[in-house]
């Protein structure tokens, strides 16, 4: 029984540079690293130290809020480098790879008959468990909880999204094993959502609750998709998990070894060959990219949502797309007066709409200042959920805790509100709002 | 790029520290007219629309400029002169000063605030300065132009903490600050337009129409603005273009716009069918400041309702009380301004309870799982 939704609002961002379907294997990268930032609210306590010979599943460190939550690398080696920023904040810790790869010993169950803790144990040790986000809020499940139900989108609708039907074309026994274990996770529904005419063989897949959506971005967003499925009320934890995450996880759970290769596209203007290519999570991003030429941004995940990511830097373990694109970093002559043919506007004050199937070569300039909250009604058009995104942001912004929870803030992520920041005429950061107003939820609670 | 080296150039001069640092808002609002900045994305979305609120605004200028143009060849023409280009020029003169007044004005008072808060200018005010001269009589003192347009950008807009905060309509508010101080100039029999030329506009005569006798103005002079009343508000036809303009760009509500409209007619059919007016319900909004005020004052993004429920009451309840006003109270033959204004002030309250249904059903859900 699947069911059909249609959405109506949002927008699809055509970029230049879209992945071609092709696959190219990567050799082993210099380096490996894992990042606490790729995280919300986690604080590292590291458990090695440089120079230590680690395997492909030791954890590096562990976060002491939730002790049971380890982080592991996901390559053999030796741990070259503990990465500090400011105030000793860990960055990363970088691991340089053995040539023959050793995987570690890891418990591993067998899931259809094994007991729900003995499940969480076996990702919680092998570091996999890091990859289950819990909302609200988007952090890491905490393992006591019981979600209500978990939640995995198949596509991602995104400007250059990689498709999953793509990477994932061989993984199908993966993906299915993958599922077993989300649903011995919650005694809710494991919901997976394609997009409609193009489920490949997602719509096969057993013991879920399957879904297809319609639309533009970000009908793929699992977040717009729990709205309209099983929307999230005040009490009520849900889990979701990227599809290539879940692969991961079956790959673990019928083998018992800790392989982190995955697929990511190498995306954007500034990409030489937009393709896709076989990785290990956390290579750094010299080994996917190549050399990349100055004035050109790096972006682990895609435009609206990424992280910029230096060249001597490393993939995000979150990241499914690598963007390149060119930095803005230029003045225009009386810009806001031209009529910029070449630029994209949602607004007829510009001409893109003329072109409706031109695919534009976007940089990284703000386009104008940053100003108060202006138009209205706007937002809304590129949020299909029934939230009032401008009285979300204000509530947030004087810091109400029972406004921000009547009007939605359990609902959203930042990743939800990236179209509403993109469209913004009054250039509003508005992700880093969200995120701010959920960590003063977090720390109120 | 002779030019950009110039302001690299003269940059630090006003930056904080330099020479003229006080000028720093002030050179950055030049420096930005000129130049879209070289900020990139730091935080969230790293790309983004190329809209920005210069844009925005500066659609809002381009949508008022047909209505301009008309008023100034209005005036030349009700002033007597002959040919279209003479008028205009006379009418160009008898306005300009108006204008330069409001815009030095106000953009003073905004660039001190500006420097003051230490933040970027804000470009509501190359509107706002356009639209003060719209709906003020032609020959209004220029002191009172001064006097009302800080009054509206301090009081209206300033100590609410400045563009997106305000509480009401700066422009209106203008008009309403000379409307009550300095009533003998902005209404009565004897103003409205140009210099030794008198007359009565429109509404006044429509408060004393009896039925049977002719409308003061023709329909059709009365849809293209050749009649008597503020320099932007007599065409209808003029304000329609600018409305095309702003519908079609999306810079304003369609809501709002078409809901005053509806609201204004219903008023107007109902007053008809009881017999409190003789003339036909359309006549209102050609007449006066209804289609104005309708298309560029009542869809103030910041000072309307937000929300798009919010935006059909209202603009309803604007139109309908305009045209309330103008009927039933004698003292007001113009009822558009206080409308507005008046329902600038409940514009928070018809989204406070929108906003709450929404969160009543979110409320819901808590129950449901229960």
């Amino acid at each position: 029984m699947s069911k059909n939704i249609k959405l109506r609002k949002g927008l699809d961002i055509k970029l230049v540079g879209k992945a071609e379907a092709v696959l190219e294997n990567t050799p082993m990268a210099k380096s490996y690293a894992v990042s606490p930032l790729d995280y919300e609210n986690v604080t590292p306590k590291l458990l090695v130290k440089v120079g230590d010979k680690v395997e492909a599943g030791s954890a590096l460190f562990f976060d002491k809020n939730n002790p049971r939550i380890l982080f592991t690398s996901p390559v053999s080696g030796v741990v070259s480098a503990i990465n500090r920023g400011e105030k000793r904040k860990l960055l990363n810790v970088a691991v340089e790879p053995d040539q023959v790869q050793v995987y570690k010993e890891l418990p591993v169950v067998n899931v259809a008959k094994a007991e729900r803790s003995e499940v969480i144990e076996m990702l919680l040790q092998s570091g996999l468990w890091t990859r289950i986000v819990e909302r609200p809020y988007g952090v890491i499940a905490n393992p006591e909880a019981k979600p209500k139900a978990i939640f995995v989108s198949a596509f991602d609708s995104a400007p250059l999204a990689p498709d999953y039907n793509f990477i994932l074309k061989e993984e199908r026994a993966a993906v299915e094993a993958g599922m077993a274990v989300l649903a011995k996770l919650t005694d809710g529904k494991v919901h997976l959502s394609a997009r409609k005419g193009d489920e490949g063989y997602m719509a096969e897949v057993k013991g879920v609750e399957y879904h297809t959506f319609e639309g533009k971005h970000p009908a793929g967003n699992v977040g717009v998709q729990i709205h309209h499925i099983d929307r999230i009320a005040k009490g009520d934890i849900v889990w979701t998990v990227n599809i290539q995450d879940v692969a991961i996880i079956g790959r673990y759970a019928t083998s018992g070894k800790l392989d982190m290769s995955k697929v990511v596209a190498v995306a954007g203007s500034e990409a030489q060959k937009p393709l896709y290519k076989r990785i290990i999570s956390g290579a750094a991003i010299e080994s996917v990219v190549g050399s990349v030429a100055a004035g050109v941004r790096i972006i682990s995940g895609d435009v609206l949502t990424g992280v910029t990511t230096a060249a001597d830097g490393y993939i995000s373990a979150n990241a499914n797309v690598v963007t390149l694109i060119p930095e803005g970093d230029k003045y225009e002559l009386l810009g806001w007066a031209m009529p910029r043919f070449h630029r994209f506007s949602v607004s007829r004050a510009y001409f893109s709409w003329l072109c409706p199937k031109k695919e534009y070569k976007l940089d990284t300039n703000l386009n104008g200042g940053e100003r108060p909250f202006v138009v209205t009604g706007l937002y809304e058009n590129y949020l299909p959920m029934d939230v009032y995104v401008s009285y979300l942001l204000k509530a947030i912004l004087v810091g109400d805790l029972d406004k921000m929870e009547n009007l939605g803030i359990y609902e959203v992520l930042p990743e939800d509100l990236a179209l509403c920041e993109f469209v913004d005429p009054s250039k509003i950061d508005m992700q880093q709002i969200v995120r701010d107003g959920i960590n003063l939820m977090i720390k109120e609670s | 790029m002779g030019l950009r080296k110039f302001v690299d150039k003269i940059k630090p001069t006003f930056s904080e520290g330099g020479k003229l640092g006080f000028l720093h808002s002030t050179f950055e609002g030049f420096e930005t007219f000129l130049y879209v900045p070289n900020t990139v994305t730091r935080k969230g979305s790293h790309v983004r629309d190329c809209n920005d609120i210069k844009r925005v605004m500066i659609v809002v200028v381009l949508a008022l400029i047909p209505a301009t143009l008309f008023g100034m060849y209005n005036v030349g023409h009700l002033a007597g002169e002959e040919g279209i280009l003479p008028a205009f020029w006379y009418g160009f003169l008898e306005t300009l000063p108006t204008i330069i007044v409001s815009y030095v004005t106000g953009l003073a008072i905004e660039f001190a605030f500006a420097q003051k808060r230490k933040h970027e200018i804000n470009e509501g005010f190359l509107v706002t300065g356009l639209l003060i001269p719209l709906v003020m009589p032609v020959t209004i003192p220029l002191w009172i132009v001064a006097l009302s347009t800080a009054f509206a950008v301090i009081i209206g807009k300033e100590v609410f903490g400045g563009t997106g905060m305000n509480v009401f309509n700066p422009a209106l508010l203008a008009r309403a600050f000379a409307f009550f101080a300095y009533t003998p100039q902005m209404s009565g029999e004897a103003v409205w337009y140009a210099d030794g030329k008198t007359g009565a506009t429109a509404l006044e005569q429509l408060s004393t129409y009896t039925a049977g006798s002719e409308l003061p103005y023709s329909v059709s002079d009365a849809f293209f603005g050749f009649m008597p009343g503020s320099l932007g508000e007599t065409s209808t036809c003029a304000i329609l273009i600018g409305a095309a303009i702003l519908l079609f760009t999306g810079v304003a509500s369609w809501r709002i716009m078409l809901s005053v409209f509806v609201g204004g007619l219903a008023f107007g059919y109902l007053f008809d069918a009881v017999g409190v007016t003789e003339y036909p319900a359309y006549y209102h909004l050609l007449v006066g400041g209804f289609a104005f005020g309708a298309v560029f004052m009542a869809t103030d993004p910041v000072t309307s309702a937000q929300t798009n429920t919010g935006k059909w009451i209202y603009g309803f309840m604007v139109g309908a009380l305009a045209v309330l006003i103008r009927v039933v109270n004698p003292a007001y033959p113009e009822g558009m301004m206080l409308s507005i204004l008046f329902m600038n002030a409940l514009a928070p309250l018809i989204d406070y309870f929108v906003v709450e249904r929404n969160v009543a059903r979110r409320k819901k859900l808590i129950k449901n799982v229960k």
